[in-house]
């Protein structure tokens, strides 16, 4: 039954007969575990089609529902933080592999005549596969996202002439970045990028067809069977590649960042780490000179890597001949290493607490004295009798959470006052995945530090972080102002410090004074 | 492809390696698919009481339509959304708060005085003021709201099938 099927689709299609070709097509003998790279950024492709469309399945690209969809994706769906987790991976997978494949077809010189269009078709995939990245990058419509976007966008428009139209296409009209932009990167993303990828993959491997996979200097054996000799060494190169990404999607959380915020000035913006060096490169052009570093550079570096075929026309394939072309290789490699390492050693770090207003950090003051954390952990996976805040979003209202919080925390909770339930309340359900664990890594003495603010009502005449009044001076930064000592004596006698000062004097108990103190010298920005 | 050449003693071998890696990246992918599409959300949990008009102002066995205002989570957004019910009052002073919608395809019935019966206007389903079937290719009963009375203040909870309610 099954072979008289197999005959009439076979009689029908020529599917069988067709994979079978494909399958025993003749390469040199000397292939082998080097020209795995290829097999692998075809499957990585495959795989971020098919994470990406699993995303799309539950995500509403708009400004407006993007960031709500995908927080639903990962904190509602079973599987979504690791469907997530796959396409981000995937994406920097694919970015590795393909400059792997490259490397490859460098050093083996396959890229010479006549696999020159071979070579030019896959540079223009390499291009594609950066454009996925640079698209994709906007689409969780964080503050990551937009203010990556809103830097992109920027270089864009200062493009000589072109830049009011480019910045227009970017649906950037004024500038901004918003609704138009977010439709055009998804577009990109989802529609355009993948169907011109698709066609030119297959172009790519058709050519890769038509010349034959590139033969070593010497070929002394007979060529072989494509299948299944080298299908198995690509197969088990893919397989390790997916268990790779499949525990890198478990193992490494990705965090989704608080909703795009165009006022949220405290941001630093930073891109995807396969662009960092093209960001470095920017600080070290200044000026009108800019335009050498967003354009002039990295245009002739792709040019030139466009036109390798056409710039190295010796015949030669064997490595020791081809000296010249690898110092070419190798000096790019370092090039690019330590412009990303130098742009990494500069990424600031920022600790999860250091945008809480005081309120806030006298709400994770509350969560540990009524001894919260007993069934609600905040750190990724950890698994304690109630729901795992790290892993889930706390949709409740807010007086269902005050009763909650009353009931449930039993004696410890007994002195907490109403008004600080509440603002554990409030605060509970604005943590993100980027600030959720400060809920048990912030140092207690800052936040023993914020409770004896709030219990002083400091914020009556202080700023942290944009809560408070300002009729005193605004607190963010004071530590780097001022230091621990004059600090105190501060307290104790504003007056002698700054005259004229209506601040009164503060006479703090010992343990209170070195909380407040810590609280204060921990504001340095 | 075909049976081990002598050639190649270890092609058996080689393709059964990569039908079974294959397989398991395959398996890799499908299984947490199939919990993504078909696991629904985590985040469920039973309907709030919503107040829906007052037992003192319907008739007794006179259906009513009660519109009233719910929240509800929708997918990734919470939605607050006007619902409805036909509302019967019963002899003995307590109410049945029926879904309007039709246990057959969906379609939204409405009350027919002329006739004593909820009528669906797709399939011609019929229903008592029981909400029982009279007629037509509806399945079951029409479906309930739980009810809960607060004073002569009308609470709607969860809907559930007749013979559950």
């Amino acid at each position: 039954m099954l072979n008289q099927v197999r005959a009439w689709v076979e009689e029908r299609t020529g599917l069988e007969s067709g994979i079978a070709h494909f399958l025993n097509e003749d390469i040199p003998a000397s292939s082998g575990w080097h020209q795995v790279f290829g097999s692998m950024a075809l499957f990585m492709f495959l795989v971020q089609v098919f994470t990406g469309i699993m995303m799309a399945l539950n995500y509403a690209p708009t400004t407006a529902e993007a960031h709500s969809s995908l927080r639903y994706i990962l904190t509602e769906l079973t599987a979504g933080r690791l469907m997530r987790g796959l396409h981000h991976w995937g994406a920097s997978m694919m970015i590795c592999i393909v400059v792997l494949h490259m490397v490859q077809v460098f050093l083996w010189g396959a890229y010479k005549k006549p696999r020159e269009a071979t070579w030019m078709l896959g540079v223009v995939l390499l291009l594609l596969t950066l454009g996925f990245g640079l698209t994709g990058y906007l689409l969780p419509w964080d503050n990551r996202a937009y203010w990556g976007t809103v830097v992109t966008t920027q270089i864009a428009a200062k493009a000589p002439v072109m830049g009011p139209y480019i910045l227009t296409l970017l649906g950037s009209e004024d500038g901004q970045i918003g609704a138009v932009t977010f439709a055009r990167f998804y577009a990109a993303h989802v529609l355009i990028l993948p169907a011109v990828t698709a066609l030119l993959v297959f172009l790519h491997v058709y050519l890769v067809r038509r010349h034959g996979v590139a033969p070593a200097p010497v070929e002394t054996a007979p060529p072989i069977k494509f299948y299944p000799r080298q299908v198995f060494k690509d197969t088990v190169a893919i397989f390790a590649m997916f268990a790779l990404l499949f525990v890198l999607a478990v193992a490494v959380r990705v965090p989704l960042g608080k909703l795009a915020d165009p006022n949220d000035v405290s941001y630093i913006p930073r891109p995807e780490w396969y662009f960092l060096f093209l960001f470095q490169v920017l600080k070290y052009f200044e000026g009108p000179l800019e335009i050498v570093g967003s354009m002039v550079l990295p245009g002739i570096a792709v040019l030139l890597l466009f036109l390798t075929p056409f710039i190295d026309r010796g015949k030669a394939i064997a490595l020791r001949q081809r000296t010249g072309a690898i110092g070419v290789l190798v000096l790019s490699l370092i090039g690019w290493g330590a412009l990303t390492a130098a742009a990494l050693s500069t990424t600031p770090h920022r600790d999860s607490w250091k945008g809480f207003t005081a309120e806030e950090m006298a709400a994770i003051g509350t969560f540990r004295q009524a001894a919260c954390w007993q069934c609600h952990s905040s750190t990724p996976g950890d698994s304690r009798p109630g729901p795992n805040l790290a892993d889930i979003a706390v949709l409740r209202e807010r007086d269902w959470l005050v009763a909650h919080f009353k009931q449930a925390s039993g004696p410890a909770g007994q002195g907490v006052k109403d008004l600080r339930w509440r603002q554990l309340a409030t605060f509970l359900p604005k943590l993100d995945d980027e600030n959720v664990e400060s809920l048990h890594r912030t140092p207690q003495s800052l936040v023993s530090g914020a409770l004896v603010y709030q219990q002083n009502n400091c914020g009556a005449c202080h700023q942290i972080n944009g809560a408070g009044m300002k009729s005193g001076p605004p607190l963010n930064g004071v530590a780097k102002r001022w230091d621990r000592k004059w600090m105190e004596e501060h307290f104790l006698d504003p007056e002698s410090k700054s005259p004229g000062t209506i601040m009164p004097a503060y006479k703090f108990a010992p343990s209170d004074m070195t909380a407040m103190l810590d609280y204060m010298m921990s504001l340095t920005d | 492809m075909k049976s081990p050449s002598p050639e190649e003693p270890r092609r058996g071998f080689l393709i059964a390696s990569i039908n079974g890696l294959m397989g398991l990246i395959t398996a890799a992918l499908a299984l947490p698919s199939a919990g993504y599409l078909l696991g629904g959300s985590k985040a469920k949990r039973p309907a709030d009481w919503v107040p829906a008009g007052d037992l003192t102002k319907l008739e007794e066995n006179v259906p009513e339509q009660v519109i009233f205002e719910r929240v509800r989570r929708d997918g990734w957004k919470t939605v607050k959304e006007k619902a409805s019910a036909w509302m019967v009052k019963t002899a003995d002073k307590q109410v049945v708060a029926f879904s309007p919608v039709c246990t057959h395809l969906g379609c939204a019935v409405s009350w027919d005085g002329s006739a004593k019966s909820f009528a669906c206007p797709c399939h011609t389903s019929s229903f008592g003021t029981d909400g029982k079937v009279l007629s037509g290719p509806a399945p079951r009963a029409l479906d309930r709201f739980a009810v809960k009375l607060d004073g002569s203040t009308i609470l709607l909870g969860e809907i559930r099938p007749a013979d559950k309610a």
